[in-house]
């Protein structure tokens, strides 16, 4: 591996935590479900892909590569089910998306 | 090299524990079910940063099936406590 491609490999992956670090401090500090669901798909997406793609620089092949970029498709599909799903079912049960005071 | 990987996968592990004062605060069942919703997604992200500490590259099928589990979780959460017509 070049040190060209391992400081990228390592940006990546620094960057994918810092979603992660972002969309928990999200979660705990957004003051309502729609809000932290903005926050914590960023998480899923954003940092996830990251990190996978920070791994698949290191990957020995290119199946392993292609691999991890199946794994991230499924979580972002997974995640973006659900996230819309959670939306709209708490819209239905008449929760008010939070506007400032 | 593999230093790094297993630093982040702590640092993740830490955000996670951060994550579950949301479980225990709430308010409402959706926003616990959001928490374990990034609970899922960053169980993948460590499963895959430890592989690549083990060059072990087998352990990939596991965080396939974190994912799908995670997938699962949410959606039978929203069909059978939080969606529409339950209380």
């Amino acid at each position: 591996m070049t040190a060209a491609v391992e400081a990228a490999s390592v940006l990546l992956l620094l960057g994918g935590a810092g979603f992660f670090l972002a969309g928990t401090v999200g979660l705990l500090r957004f003051p309502d479900v729609y809000s932290r669901l903005h926050a914590v798909t960023k998480a899923d997406n954003a940092g996830l892909g990251l990190i996978a793609a920070g791994l698949a620089l290191r990957a020995d092949s290119l199946a392993g590569a292609a691999k991890l970029l199946l794994i991230w498709l499924l979580v972002l599909l997974a995640s973006a089910t659900a996230s819309h799903l959670i939306a709209r079912s708490s819209l239905e049960r008449g929760i008010e998306p939070w506007k400032a005071p | 090299m593999s230093a790094l990987l297993l630093g982040l996968a702590a640092f993740l592990l830490v955000n996670l524990a951060a994550g579950l004062v949301r479980v225990m605060r709430g308010p409402t069942a959706a926003d616990r079910m959001l928490a374990v919703q990034l609970f899922g997604t960053t169980a993948v992200a460590v499963v895959l940063l430890l592989a690549e500490a083990q060059q072990e590259p087998g352990v990939h099928n596991v965080a396939l099936v974190f994912a799908l589990l995670a997938a699962v979780a949410s959606v039978a959460f929203v069909q059978r406590i939080w969606g529409r017509g339950r209380t």
